[in-house]
């Protein structure tokens, strides 16, 4: 007798999960995405305790697990501390491949900042020396910086 | 067998519809150092972290590492539990296991939720099979309101007696300053709403909330050091019965799952008169016709006497078994901490602590948790070492 | 810890597309042979963990698509979000809290969506998402870290890939079974520099289960038991910038207390094989040093000395790894399941002799954020 599993037709259905979502950035957060906006500035803070200089700045420190209120401002420039260049593509990515995600030590900060560089990627290696730029059209986003651009020289 | 473990302490956050000032993790700190500081502990003084909330709320997917920062959970063992409405029950019950098995001493249960972040029924509708029920699954609302309906009709409850429960439950919220909503409402206030799916009306259901909740978990030999008066587990069960809506609709059962869960619980807590012998109880009830229905199935009262149970104060603060002195769920709503915060506010009576919402010699309390396909969780805690 | 063991296991074959099976399809079929395998009845459990992923299945609560599947009716049953390891930990709590048994289930179907948007899903949604990082690009840059901090080169760790694929032609469940040279990974497109393609372990579908029991129940079973000795998970900073990405602090400390629990002190001596979770190449001599079996930049001296091989002391990943097979969250679980097979003899054709002492070792979060080590022992 015919075994009806090996001549069922295999169906699927297609569907996407649109939820919209908005994320609350919070009283730190913001102030943050402010300054990036409205000043092209990049502010941190800094633990009491560990004395560590957090960018993006935190509401608490993870690891003391205390309240950081000390502010300070750094960059625009910093050191590459590891990179990697994305060859492929998809919706989610804001820059068509060939185009390099960076981890930056911002001058001043004792974290890196994970980011993006667009231009002059072969130029990347660990200790190059690179700068933020801004957007023009900045909403209050990690985007309002567009990517970090290599220095040349350096 | 396992060691006895008490709860020593609890944290939640102001529950509100919107926290704008807070990120997920700064949220979710909030609960933490609340309960820390009321179990008067550290964060270095625990030794691991459970932590749960419904992730389509949110879309964060792997909570348990993003959490950790505020969680408390760097360079510490910690694992997500998620289990949709009941989240907050299956999160208490790990942490519980946690320290029960002899690994760790002193356990941090936490359940958030950010509702404000998503549009809950789109997100919740995610659950439902897509294939078979997503097409007509329009949220949580419609299965309740089916239950209602066939619970109306079968034992001439009305809309006004499932009214009294949101009375109840948004009364006693006056007594406890973190409940999301602060006002309390009466039976005309709830017959007038808008009718959202019949027969439920819109202040027949819970809000949609934004809030954490956090419980520490000791084992014995621990936990008196901590506290005068721990919040002892003495039984927890799961029952969670299906996996299709359409397996659920069998209304002449009632609710399978919490006949289920709370007989074998009642078991292992020696209890055989529930009505009696439990002091007070935090009842996951997402909506009022559950407060008539559902204290049926935990055997408080007969099969279809739970209008009549309600109507005669049974269930009020000077009640036989006082019912939800928090507000319950009909007054917050932060899904992912729900259940546990029917956990913390049962322990909060053992321990004595409930303040105004304290019920006089509370020695045993009962919690339940509710969610995903009808399904139930039920914990009981008192005030003896088992 | 009192005694506990593994009495059953089951995993399916992992492939690109189980196109006539849904979860609960695969699920049943893992949790029956698992049974099967232990000699035990669904009666014989009275706990049972699954492990899903609402990103990855499309569905927030996932668990409730595979209650039924599971053998969960009218039992104590919840659901772990995260790898099989920690889920498997979980099962094993609940045995030592009383339980007789707990089965822990573990399934995943890559194929039914997009990767990349799942594991875009895990980086911090207001200053990483919209960056368009995911788990490969993060993982890329931990490679070049480890990489330039201790000199590592790409072809040291391609030749990792050529052991792990070539140990997964003996493993009839692999889903990448190949047999390369490491000119063939060094030509392999590149994906996200340094990782080429085949320096990345796959998408696969797949499901496993494993049942863990008391000594009673263990004895109840007609398989031979494997006992566990230790178990212990670590969990490190989130946001990748605030890591050392080149050290793994969090396995060292996980690895430390599994050790301690099973009273380890000389590891690389007394292991008789590894299963670690190798999602790229350069996991594999990253978590090898996290584990304390080789000195910080030197975990590709155990390949490079013959020491991980298959017929070294210490083979890692006899069964392929995860470079050969990769269903998300199922991949920790069948490092455990194939530890076990190990242990009782029962691994054909990539059975390590004499084999009675393992490691088993899942990740979880962005870079292996977090960590979750089983020691297992032949022996009580």
């Amino acid at each position: 007798m015919e075994n009806w599993k090996d001549t069922v037709e295999i169906i699927t259905q297609e569907g996407q999960i649109a939820v919209p979502y908005t994320w609350w950035v919070g009283d730190t957060g913001s102030r943050f995405l402010m300054a990036l906006r409205d000043e092209k500035k990049i502010l941190a803070n800094r633990c009491s305790e560990c004395g560590k200089v957090y960018v993006p700045p935190r509401k608490n420190c993870g690891q003391c697990f205390v309240d950081i209120d000390d502010w300070t401002e750094v960059g625009p420039e910093g050191t590459v501390e590891t990179f990697t260049i994305v060859h492929f593509n998809y919706p989610v990515q804001p820059v068509k491949a060939s185009f390099a995600y960076v981890l930056v030590k911002l001058d001043g900060a004792d974290v890196s900042l994970l980011h993006l560089v667009k231009n002059d990627i072969e130029k990347l290696g660990k200790g190059s020396r690179v700068v933020a730029r801004f957007s023009e059209n900045r909403t209050g986003s990690i985007l309002d910086i567009d990517s970090f651009q290599v220095i040349e020289g350096k | 067998m396992s060691r006895p473990v008490g709860i020593v302490g609890t944290g939640q956050t102001d529950h509100k519809s919107h926290r704008p000032d807070v990120n997920g993790r700064e949220m979710i700190r909030e609960a933490v150092t609340r309960a820390l500081e009321d179990a008067e502990l550290s964060i270095k003084d625990i030794d691991a972290i459970v932590i749960g909330n419904m992730d389509h709320f949110e879309s964060i997917n792997y909570v348990d590492t993003w959490s950790v920062e505020g969680s408390g959970g760097v360079m510490k063992p910690i694992m997500k539990i998620t289990t949709g409405g009941t989240t907050g029950a299956t999160v208490a019950l790990a942490a519980y296991y946690h320290v029960a098995s002899g690994l760790f001493d002193r356990v941090l249960a936490i359940g958030w939720e950010k509702n404000s972040e998503s549009d809950t029924t789109a997100a919740i509708i995610t659950c439902s099979d897509p294939i078979w029920d997503r097409f007509s699954y329009s949220g949580a609302i419609p299965s309740l309101a089916t239950e209602a309906t066939a619970y109306m009709k079968q034992y001439d409850a009305t809309q006004e007696d499932a009214a009294l429960i949101a009375v109840r439950d948004r009364n006693n919220a006056l007594n406890n300053h973190h409940a999301h909503l602060q006002r309390p409402v009466t039976v005309d206030d709830v017959m007038n709403s808008p009718m959202l799916a019949y027969p439920i009306k819109l202040l027949d259901v819970c809000p949609r909330t934004d809030g954490a909740c956090a419980v520490v978990f000791a084992a014995d030999g621990v936990a008196q050091k901590l506290t005068k008066q721990p919040a002892w587990v003495k039984a927890g069960s799961v029952r969670h019965t299906y996996t299709w809506f359409g397996d659920s609709t069998d209304y002449d059962r009632g609710l399978v799952s919490l006949q289920r869960a709370s007989a074998e619980a009642y078991k292992h807590a020696g209890i055989t008169k529930p009505a009696e012998e439990i002091d007070v109880a935090e009842l996951y009830l997402p909506y009022t016709y559950a407060g008539l229905k559902w204290i049926e199935d935990l055997g408080f009262c007969g099969k279809g006497e739970g209008a009549k149970f309600v109507r005669e104060g049974n269930t009020d603060m000077n009640g036989k078994i006082p019912v939800n002195p928090s507000g319950g769920v009909i007054s917050t709503n932060c899904i992912g901490a729900t259940a546990l915060l029917r956990v913390a506010e049962a322990a909060i009576q053992v321990m004595g602590k409930g303040g105004d919402r304290q019920v006089d010699g509370a020695k045993t309390a009962l919690a339940t948790g509710f969610g995903g396909c009808f399904w139930s969780d039920v914990v009981i805690l008192g005030a003896q070492k088992p | 810890m009192n005694d506990v063991a593994i009495a059953g296991v089951a995993q399916t074959r992992h492939e690109s597309r189980k196109d006539n099976m849904i979860y609960a399809d695969m699920v049943f079929d893992v949790v029956t042979s698992a049974l099967e395998d232990a000699g035990l009845t669904l009666d014989d459990i009275d706990s049972v963990v699954t492990v899903s992923n609402d990103f990855l299945d499309g569905r927030t609560i996932s668990g409730m698509a595979v209650g039924d599947a599971s053998g969960g009716q009218d039992k104590n049953i919840s659901t772990v979000e995260g790898d099989g390891t920690f889920g498997a930990f979980y099962g094993l709590m609940r045995v030592l809290s009383g339980y007789g048994a707990s089965i822990v289930v573990a399934h995943s179907k890559g194929s039914e969506g997009d990767i990349r948007y799942v594991t875009n899903g895990m980086f911090d949604p207001i200053y990483q998402r919209l960056l368009g990082i995911e788990a490969i690009s993060a993982s890329a840059m931990q490679a070049r870290e480890y990489m330039q901090r201790y000199g590592v080169s790409e072809e040291q760790l391609a030749s990792v890939s050529v052991k792990n694929h070539g140990n997964a032609r003996n493993n009839p469940y692999a889903h990448l079974p190949m047999d390369i040279s490491i000119d063939d990974v060094m030509k392999s497109r590149p994906v996200a520099d340094p990782l080429k393609k085949l320096d990345c372990g796959p998408v696969s579908d797949g499901a496993a289960a494993i049942i863990i029991a008391s000594p009673e129940i263990a004895a109840k079973a007609t398989s031979t038991p494997v006992w566990v000795k230790g178990v212990a998970h670590c969990a490190e900073d989130y946001m990748i910038g605030d890591r050392d990405l080149a050290v793994p602090v969090a396995l060292k400390d996980a690895a430390r207390r599994a050790y301690d629990m099973a009273g380890i002190k000389n590891p690389a001596e007394e292991l008789d094989l590894v299963e670690l979770y190798d999602a790229f190449s350069y996991m594999e001599p990253l978590w090898l040093e996290g584990l304390g079996l080789a000195e910080a930049g030197k975990g590709m001296s155990l390949l490079e000395k013959g020491v991980s091989t298959m017929e070294g002391s210490l083979p890692v990943n006899p069964s392929g790894g995860v470079l050969s097979s990769h269903p998300v969250l199922v991949a920790g679980l069948v490092r455990i399941i194939e530890s076990v097979l190990q242990l009782r003899g029962q691994a054909g054709e990539r059975q390590v002799k004499n084999a009675t002492s393992a490691l088993a070792h899942g990740i979880n979060g962005p870079c292996g954020q977090s960590h979750c080590v089983w020691i297992l022992n032949k022996d009580k």
